[in-house]
């Protein structure tokens, strides 16, 4: 501990006092090899492998008679012992799950059926393009074949009510994240295996075996989960020591003496851990790495969550440091070469999530900062060399984000915040004066709640004890408006609640019930939905690796798809609250109040898109009206008769006197005020709308237990669900993205980040416990300078003081995004804040980019 | 205790994040109506005191309009939490707030009463007796001058110097708010290291002046010239680049012991 003085420039005047400070927030210079290994790392398109599905495969071939959770024990390990390992140039922690840098395996045990459809276009495609080979292709063919019935999606299929599965056709939500995939979304007690590694585990293992008695009820489940442990903790130590041989043969191999001294300490670090507690922060950083790999491929889940990495990391650091044995420049290249490698980890998505999740984010969210379980600010050296890394490496992993409460230390946000500049869009701030009670009232003690950290994109839990099914859904609070319209009419097909005939409707007050009523609705299903998965992973993808990692697994006897865990929850996140209070806020003015407009020419005004673009979702909204109505009337309904009668009512049945009133309905709705510009009226709307969901979603179950809780955020969905979402009455064009998070609608603020601010925290974000986002972008002018720095911080600390929970920024000018896209090869490194995360602009489809460019550039 | 809330003016806008125009977040408030017509003005609406309408993007606007100190107190009041974080407060400008001294000193007053510090952009372009009765009320006064020279003033603004070059002084000797000089760099009006020297040596003689600001021309008002129907008479200059403004800086620097920065 060492005490320095504290020069606090503030208001212009330089203000000293001395304080005792717990860390050390020097800079620390980029070390030599990382832009060589980064280079290395996007030196090439990455590339799908077949490795894991084949042995997997060839393992589960073997194993049909065994219960299902040795079965994958069986095959993770039969992976772990057989797949081919690569040592990369300069890297000093090692594991990689592929040969090729930024490879990614596949899990044909989940779904495969997708990649096998998109095999000659993934390479193609416009959202994280992948490369494959024509032998892998034959390969997976032949793993993937076996798997047909066997997958967890066609089993989730198969609990699905119909009107669930009709539902998800006409795109009213998509649970699509673990339909297809593995679940992942948590973070595991990293500390314990750094401090007792896979032995320790492993004899707490053998003695709740040694404690069940056969006679008891769940001896049978319970006792197989165990082995199934020991299978893939052993299966881990081996995978380990597979590691320490290729070092130490490659280092024999090695003329150079300095990489060769670097290989014998790779291999020796991988001699003791993880098997064994880690002795060294080098170890630590070693044993850290192997188990943040291994759980990615144990299974597809993404947002494995490294969470409080500055605490769990910081005994190992500080006993080296005064020791001796380290010095922070070697502590922070190790931290960099972490960071190095979380990039190098990937995942295939289907076409359509991929656009949802663009960039090829694994969202591995860090966090830093905050406080301990007795409420004392934790911020460490390593708080500020993990903010360092980010600066270093400047890719999108990790998820950097950062803890901020009452009590954090000024250095530390300011620190953050010369991040936040570069435009990476790193690091989040969460607010612990809201998330903390917010757990609370989810279950979680004092103490739990403390200690929260963030998984994914913006989901806060307590680590090491939830399994949080965090990203659970992707719900678009649009789609139920627009059948409040037709009466609960898609495409001509009935599919939600019949609310009447909407010009009938007298007050605004029987609209919004009808709302209510639609969204009542769609949410149950919704519920189904997820409910039908999660059944199916219990049954087909317990994984009894990550569970021996999380409380309360090996005493329960249950993994976490089991509902093992001490906290269990479903999280579907709901966005577009934004473009529904401003609908809202229109009918109500505009219909019911000013009566500047009747219910029937808006009703027809968003029918045909405000007389803009005649699009695909018009034309097929139209022709489904079309044939409902001839089968009305007794016509023999033809595709042919149906498609005729729709190209004539779309000519004829808009005349120019139309097309004036669609144009002047547009412009009065342009000048209604709109969410986001700290307007009391239309800012209570959406406070309203928004519990139209979140407190619905409360009194449901899921079948680990656990309750249901909404989270407020939509990853970058709001681009591909907005494309399929009709007009709105907010103005919004069809097809348009959907406002983001809590963000008010691109554009449509316009009275700066304070106003907007004050906006979005008028929402209740407590409720929404599985997490808030809210999205400003920030011309770098408002950044520029050490007072406009303090006045950014200020910001973040105002709108956290009126309790939002989440905040991220995107800090490029628009010339710099235009420029990017038309030139990618110039800007391969540049990094934007999506939603959530960050990813490499030009990587990301050209409609996400067109929406970060059009979202409004505050700060002038 | 007086009731300022009743007392009415012309604006033309209120802006908030303002983060370049006194300490902390800040809310501008735009009075209408200008001594000054100068020709690089970014503000064109401000200049009459008349309401105008201006097109915005193809679309009439109205620029201006009547407000009681208690309607602008109740805009300024919702980032009052953001004060307090960062230090800030409210800013009048304009126009030349001086122009409407009783509105001016009313909101100014009304802030002080409620607790939000104050600050003023202006020429001082007006009688000091009306200036004074402002003062008390004045935490910063961010007065412009443009030029030393009287006749290059009148030619690029309308109006000579001398009064305001006299304010200065009288406002420095008051010593009753913090004065920081602004220049606006205007290249082939005031943008040669001597002229800058110049307004420097004149800042750096003021009592207690201890901070000097040099804003850099822009052009991004341009388009409301068009929007009302008038000549942007400036076509031909362009912004200074950065190396020129560092070395006005640094001239600047040289001739006075004054502390100066690049923008507000």
């Amino acid at each position: 501990m060492w005490i320095s003085m504290v020069f606090d420039n503030y208001r212009g005047r330089t203000r000293r006092s001395e304080t005792m400070v717990k860390y050390n927030s020097s800079r620390i210079a980029k070390p030599e090899r990382i832009a060589g290994m980064v280079e290395h790392l996007y030196a090439k398109l990455p590339e799908i492998e077949s490795a894991r599905a084949v042995l997997y495969t060839e393992s589960f071939r073997q194993t049909e008679s065994e219960p299902t959770v040795i079965r994958k024990a069986k095959a993770f390990a039969h992976v772990l012992d057989n797949i081919p390992i690569i040592i990369r140039p300069m890297e000093l922690i090692v594991g990689s799950s592929t040969i090729a840098p930024r490879g990614c395996q596949t899990y044909p045990e989940f779904s495969y059926e997708w990649l096998e459809a998109e095999f000659d276009t993934v390479e193609t495609r416009e959202a994280d393009p992948f490369y494959i080979s024509g032998q892998t292709k034959e390969e997976l063919k032949q793993a993937n074949a076996y798997w047909k019935g066997r997958t967890t999606s066609e089993l989730a299929t198969s609990y699905m009510a119909p009107e669930t599965l009709r539902a998800m056709e006409h795109n009213m939500f998509t649970p699509g994240n673990y339909f297809y995939n593995g679940v992942g979304h948590v973070t595991v007690k990293y500390e314990e295996v750094l401090a007792i590694g896979y032995e320790g585990i492993m004899d707490k293992v053998r003695a709740e075996l040694a404690a069940c008695k056969v006679g008891d009820g769940n001896y049978a489940t319970k006792s197989r989960l165990l082995q199934a442990m020991l299978i893939s903790c052993s299966a881990v130590i081996r995978y380990a020591g597979r590691y320490a041989e290729l070092a130490e043969k490659e280092a024999a191999a090695c003329t150079d003496p300095q990489r060769k001294s670097e290989l014998y300490a790779i291999a020796a670090n991988c001699r003791n851990v993880p098997a064994r507690g880690a002795k060294s922060f080098h170890e630590a950083c070693q044993s850290f790495w192997f188990v943040q790999q291994l759980l990615q491929m144990e299974s597809s889940g993404h947002s494995i969550s490294p969470g409080r990495f500055d605490q769990y990391m910081y005994p190992y650091y500080k006993k080296d440091l005064d020791a001796g044995i380290i010095t922070r420049e070697y502590a922070q290249l190790l931290i960099d070469c972490i960071w190095v490698k979380l990039n190098d980890l990937n995942k295939c998505r289907d076409a359509e999530s991929a656009k949802g999740f663009a960039g090829y984010s694994l969202f591995q969210n860090l966090i830093v900062g905050g406080q301990n379980a007795e409420g004392q600010d934790v911020t460490n050296d390593l708080s500020f060399m993990c903010i360092e890394a980010s600066f270093h490496v400047f890719l999108p992993m990790p998820s950097l984000s950062i803890r901020v409460w009452n009590g954090s230390p000024h250095d530390l946000l300011i620190r953050a915040a010369e991040l936040t500049r570069t435009g990476i869009g790193l690091p989040a701030y969460y607010n612990d004066e809201v998330v903390i009670p917010s757990l609370m009232s989810r279950g979680a003690s004092l103490e739990e709640a403390r200690v929260y950290s963030i998984i994914g994109c913006v989901e806060p839990q307590v680590p090491g004890r939830t399994w949080g099914w965090h990203d659970a859904a992707f719900y678009n609070m649009c789609r139920p408006l627009e059948l409040v319209f037709s009466g609960g009419i898609d495409c001509g097909e009935q599919i939600g609640p019949r609310t009447g005939d909407v010009t009938k409707m007298s007050t605004f007050e029987e609209f919004k019930e009808a709302y209510i009523k639609q969204q009542n609705y769609f949410i149950s299903l919704l519920v189904n939905a997820d409910n039908a998965i999660d059944q199916a992973h219990a049954e087909r993808a317990p994984l009894a690796f990550l569970a021996s990692m999380l409380d309360d697994c090996i005493r329960s006897g249950k993994t976490p798809e089991q509902g093992g865990c001490v906290y269990n929850f479903t999280g579907p996140q709901g966005f577009g609250i934004a473009n529904v209070a401003d609908s809202l806020y229109v009918i109500r003015r505009l219909v019911y109040e000013e009566k500047r407009v009747s219910m029937a020419e808006l009703k027809r005004a968003l029918m045909f898109n405000f007389g803009k673009e005649v699009n695909a979702l018009v034309v097929s909204q139209v022709a489904g009206n079309v044939a409902r109505e001839l089968a009305v009337s007794g016509v023999s309904v033809t595709p042919e008769l149906v498609a005729e009668t729709t190209q004539k009512v779309i000519k004829t049945g808009v005349t120019r006197e139309d097309l004036r009133r669609f144009a002047e309905i547009h412009e009065m709705i342009e000048d209604i005020p709109k969410f986001g510009n700290d307007e009391d009226d239309v800012d209570e709307l959406a406070r309203e709308m928004a519990y139209t969901y979140t407190k619905p979603l409360l009194q449901y179950e899921n079948p680990r237990g656990g309750i249901f809780q909404a989270g407020l955020y939509p990853v970058s969905a709001n681009v591909p669900l907005g494309a399929q979402t009709g007009a709105t009455a907010d103005g919004r064009y069809a097809g348009m993205p959907v406002a983001d998070g809590v963000s008010p609608t691109a554009g449509y603020d316009t009275k700066g980040p304070t106003a907007t601010a004050n906006s979005v925290s008028r929402l209740d974000h407590g409720i929404a416990s599985n997490g808030t986002l809210f999205n400003q972008k920030f011309h770098p002018s408002a950044l520029a300078g050490d007072e406009a720095l303090e006045k950014f911080v200020s910001l973040i600390q105002t709108y956290f003081d009126r309790k939002g929970s989440h905040m991220q920024f995107n800090v490029v000018d628009r010339a710099t995004l235009r420029d990017a896209q038309a030139n990618p090869d110039k800007y391969r490194h540049l990094v934007v804040r999506v939603a959530g995360y960050s990813a490499l602009f030009t990587t990301l489809s050209k409609s996400l980019q067109d929406d970060i460019i059009r979202r409004t550039e505050q700060g002038f | 205790m007086e009731d300022y809330a009743q007392v009415r003016g012309r604006i033309f806008d209120i802006q908030r994040y303002s983060i370049h125009d006194g300490a902390g977040i800040r809310t501008i408030v735009f009075l209408k109506g200008c001594v000054l017509r100068c020709m690089w003005c970014c503000n064109p609406e401000s200049q009459s005191y008349e309401i105008e309408t201006m097109l915005v993007k193809g679309r009439p606007k109205t620029a201006g309009r009547d407000v009681t100190v208690g309607e602008v107190m109740e805009e300024v009041e919702r980032d009052r939490q953001f004060y307090r974080r960062s230090g800030g407060g409210i800013t009048l400008s304009g126009g030349e707030s001086l122009c409407q001294p009783d509105f001016a000193g009313a909101l100014l007053a009304e802030s002080k009463r409620r607790g939000i510090t104050t600050a003023m952009e202006s020429m001082a372009c007006a009688e000091y007796s009306v200036i004074e009765r402002i003062l008390p009320v004045l935490d910063t006064y961010l007065m412009d001058i443009k030029h030393t020279d009287a006749a290059k003033h009148r030619a690029f603004t309308g109006r000579s110097n001398e009064l305001m070059l006299a304010n200065a002084k009288r406002i420095a000797a008051s010593a009753m708010t913090e004065l920081v000089i602004r220049v606006p760099v205007i290249p082939t009006f005031n943008d040669t290291p001597e002229e800058i020297a110049g307004i420097a040596r004149f800042a750096g003689g003021l009592p207690g002046v201890k901070r000097m600001h040099l804003l850099p021309y822009h052009r991004l008002g341009q388009d409301k010239y068009d929007g009302l129907g008038r000549k942007y008479t400036l076509t031909e200059i362009l912004p200074p680049e950065k190396e020129h403004m560092l070395m006005l800086k640094e001239a600047a620097e040289q001739a006075s012991h004054l502390t100066c920065q690049i923008g507000g």
